[in-house]
């Protein structure tokens, strides 16, 4: 609090060495730094808010299960039903599973994943974080010598970091199902016959890379909802803007995150 | 009108402002405050809206710095204290937000065991549950233990916020606005519990507010805060028999008919 002042007053007091809203912005960034950095000292240092955490965790894992399983389910049977006549155009639906998965672990399930809980939990984040510093209840816990970063950023973040890359193999888990129900109605492929192909289609690299862009969106997800909701402005119109903020930047930073480790990925299964 | 608290020691300085400034952006707030707080004394500040109360006592408990001049409480300068003393401190003091600042999530007694937990080590539960019980009598709300900060009133809300502080036995309380928006039952109701946490905790306190009746109730001293400064100083009945028209004012406007 102190030092989030000392910036306040340092950036107000300040001449504007660019145009005011280039400022801004490189305040902005100096800000978001300065706020990474904080969370890798805290998050080493005691207390450990185990209870806290857990909480979270089942808040944002547990809480998000029928979101999850409904919008995977039919993201399963309706992808599956719209890639069928182009494959059988060339007389290959036989594939049909192993396309599927395909898309699915790669692609579609930590990206819709992350959307998702963007949506649901970092709004959720934004909102709450905000509306405590708003009411002054951040505040109170810094004068009861409570350190609210480590209360609130840490075990957020710790949370959603967890939950989200858990949460994408429920999706797929879920999201395949949804492909079998249809391919089953349709060429009356078998339940083993099924994931005998799913399983020959994905390799250890196709989930190991979803598991790590689904930790790195996870993070994003708690970090951004987090950072709005510390620094909303006070007054109400605070806490929505920042509930806001959560959703469309974390959003975007998904985007761009799945869009760099694409090239990553790449490199990785030419080289 | 409130009689002395037999506790007041004149010689022992709790708090010590000397020629406190802080401005945000060009709006000066606090101009040069010189004030003390004595061992055991319930000092009332009274001011208008915007006049740079709450920033006060943000700045006595550490939540914003001070421009310039030096503050000392306890013996320790805030200007120069570490963050661990700065922790040791607050524990010391017992802070009433304006708006009660509850933590929405936790129920009335997660919100009391809260700090507590976090801060007095090797507690069984059936102390701390014990302690919990010990303020919310002393605030007259045992029945609320289970209840969510959203289903209490303003008045209930103060109250469950000083004996949030009350349950580490702090040395000094900062009461923002303890009664604002609250009828004048109410507010009675918690004037005389501010003067009952004075004698059965001993504690030295400042009572921010504009309610003229909370300031008569509750003060032992009173200072008007006028443009930044500390002005006329002494019991409720001294300050007001200035003739400056700001405090004239002040007065009158509070009992207009
Ligand atoms: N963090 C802040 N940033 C910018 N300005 C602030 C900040 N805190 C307070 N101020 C300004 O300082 C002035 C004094 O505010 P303060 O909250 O201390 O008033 P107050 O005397 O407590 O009034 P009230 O009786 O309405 O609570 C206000 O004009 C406010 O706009
Ligand atoms: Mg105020």
């Amino acid at each position: 609090m102190i030092s989030n002042n000392k910036k306040e007053e340092a950036s107000s007091t300040r001449k504007h060495v660019l145009s005011r809203k280039l400022d801004t912005i490189f305040i902005d960034l100096y800000n978001i730094y300065s706020f990474l950095l904080r969370f890798f000292k805290e998050v080493f240092v005691p207390p450990y808010e185990f209870k806290e955490i857990i909480r979270q965790c089942y808040e944002i894992g547990y809480r998000s299960l029928p979101l999850i399983s409904l919008t995977g389910f039919i993201m399963g049977i309706v992808f599956t039903n719209q890639s069928r006549p182009s494959l059988s155009e060339l007389g290959a639906t036989a594939l049909l599973p192993a396309l599927i998965s395909v898309a699915i672990v790669r692609a579609l399930a930590p990206l819709v994943t992350a959307l998702i809980t963007a949506g649901r939990v970092g709004s959720n984040i934004g909102a709450e974080i905000s509306s405590m510093k708003v009411t002054e209840q951040i505040d109170a816990m810094e004068v009861s010598a409570i350190n609210p970063f480590n209360y609130l950023v840490v075990t957020r973040v710790i949370a959603t970091t967890l939950m989200i890359p858990t949460l994408m193999c429920y999706t797929i888990f879920v999201a395949l199902m949804g492909g079998f129900v249809n391919i089953h109605a349709n060429e009356l492929t078998s339940f083993t016959s099924y994931f005998q192909q799913v399983f020959d289609a994905t390799s250890f690299l196709d989930i190991f890379s979803s598991l790590i862009k689904s930790i790195l969106f996870g993070f994003t997800i708690g970090m951004v909802g987090c950072y709005k909701g510390y620094n909303a402005s006070k007054g109400t119109e605070g806490v929505g803007k920042a509930a806001n903020a959560s959703v469309v930047t974390s959003m975007f930073l998904v985007f761009i995150e799945e869009l760099l480790a694409l090239q990553i990925i790449n490199a990785l299964r030419a080289g | 009108m409130k009689h002395q608290s037999p506790n007041i020691d004149r010689t022992k300085c709790v708090i010590s402002i000397k020629g406190l400034r802080k401005s945000f952006d060009d709006f000066h707030v606090l101009r040069g405050v010189d004030m003390q707080l004595f061992q055991g004394e319930n000092l009332v500040v009274l001011g208008r809206s915007g006049t740079g109360k709450s920033v006060l006592i943000k700045i006595i408990a550490g939540l914003l710095k001070p421009d310039s001049g030096s503050v000392n409480v306890l013996g320790k300068e805030m200007n120069h204290i570490s963050p661990r003393e700065l922790d040791a401190l607050r524990l010391k003091i017992g802070f009433s937000f304006q708006n009660s600042a509850l933590y929405d999530s936790m129920t009335v007694g997660e919100n009391l065991e809260f700090p507590l937990v976090r801060h007095v080590e090797n507690l069984s539960q059936q102390e701390v549950d014990e302690r919990v019980r010990t303020v919310l009598e002393a605030v007259g709300l045992s029945q609320t233990i289970n209840q969510m900060p959203s289903q209490l009133s303003g008045g209930q809300r103060k109250r469950i916020g000083i004996a949030r502080t009350l349950i580490l036995n702090p040395d000094i309380m900062l009461y923002d606005e303890p009664t604002a928006g609250l009828d004048p039952i109410t507010s009675m109701d918690i004037n005389n519990l501010i003067n009952e946490v004075q004698v059965k905790f001993n504690t030295s306190s400042i009572i921010i507010t504009h309610d003229l009746t909370c300031a008569k109730a509750t003060g032992d001293r009173i200072v008007m805060l006028l443009d930044g400064q500390f002005q006329y100083q002494g019991t409720f009945d001294e300050v007001f028999s200035s003739l400056d028209e700001r405090v004239k004012s002040f007065y009158d406007y509070n009992f207009i008919d």
